[in-house]
């Protein structure tokens, strides 16, 4: 096994950590965290690839983290209303009240 | 060797602190371990070569995300000093799920033969800096702007409907003026209590 079909599996664990990690987390910013995970695993994947068969892999990973970052603010934006209306910063309270 | 035994250490780090991310109680912790995680991908940038990468990494990263993230727990948690649950559910079939697609997709990258084309490299700062500036000047742009809209969508979404101020000098006043008297009110209570 070569070592890139390595690095590729590697940023599989991180992705697939990632979701498991959203689909047990309750709390929402927790939620968020593993968001994070799965971005960071797609991010390797670009400079592993941009690393082997060159090309702009990398800027891709410059814009990928700016976008990351404008969603970090807003889902901590959206945490803080969900928390200041309801006491509490878990997702499945919310969805309930919405019923 | 030396090289391949370093990669293998970063990787190990990554994978670790990212399973301590999704398994840890405390919510503090997790963002934490995060920052661990991220870290040794900045690490593991460097390591490919990708060194400017590897700055951005931990400059937005670990300093900007985990930092934000670390606000953000603090701001919504209810009591002081206590540590925050994080909260866990249906623990197998996330198990499952997952599983399955790092079953998938190892299968995939099996079967599909990945062989570096001989040549290839990274491109090196000054190559990305005028890539920036040259191809990719649009999207650069829109990136900015993105980060623009961000920002002011947080204020907006996150911002207390309570304490905006009234947009007229009458208004102000009397805001001021009704602000006064529960200062007062305030001072005189806690005088008698």
């Amino acid at each position: 096994m070569s070592s890139l079909s390595q690095f590729v599996l590697l940023a599989g664990v991180l992705f697939s950590i990632g979701l498991y990690g959203l689909m047990t987390r309750t709390h929402a910013i927790a939620m968020l965290l593993s968001i994070e995970l799965m971005a960071n695993a797609a991010n390797v994947l670009f400079v592993v690839f941009a690393k082997a068969f060159g090309g702009a892999g990398q800027i891709f990973v410059l814009f990928a983290l700016a976008i990351t970052v404008a969603e970090v603010a807003v889902g901590l934006a959206l945490v803080m209303l969900l928390y200041r209306r309801y006491d509490d910063t878990l997702l499945d309270l919310a969805n309930e009240a919405r019923e | 060797m030396m090289d391949s035994i370093a990669t293998s250490v970063v990787a190990l780090a990554m994978v670790l602190s990212a399973l301590f991310v999704v398994r840890a109680k405390n919510l503090v912790h997790a963002v934490l371990w995060l920052g661990i995680s991220l870290a040794a991908t900045a690490a593991f940038y460097g390591m490919q070569g990708a060194s400017f990468l590897a700055g951005v990494q931990i400059l937005t990263y670990v300093g900007g995300i985990v930092t934000l993230m670390i606000f953000g727990v603090m701001v919504t948690r209810r009591h002081e000093g206590s540590s925050v649950p994080s909260g866990h559910k249906n623990g197998f079939r996330a198990l499952l799920t997952s599983l399955l697609f790092f079953g998938a997709l190892a299968a995939a990258v099996q079967k599909t033969p990945l062989e570096p084309r001989p040549g290839a490299a990274l491109q090196t700062t000054p190559e990305l800096a005028r890539a920036l500036i040259d191809d990719y000047v649009l999207p650069f742009e829109v990136a900015s702007l993105l980060l623009l809209a961000g920002i002011v969508g947080a204020v907006v979404i996150a911002r207390r409907k309570d304490l905006e101020t009234p947009a007229t000098a009458e208004g102000r006043r009397a805001a001021m003026a009704e602000a006064h008297a529960a200062r007062l009110a305030a001072m005189v209570t806690k005088e008698t209590a």
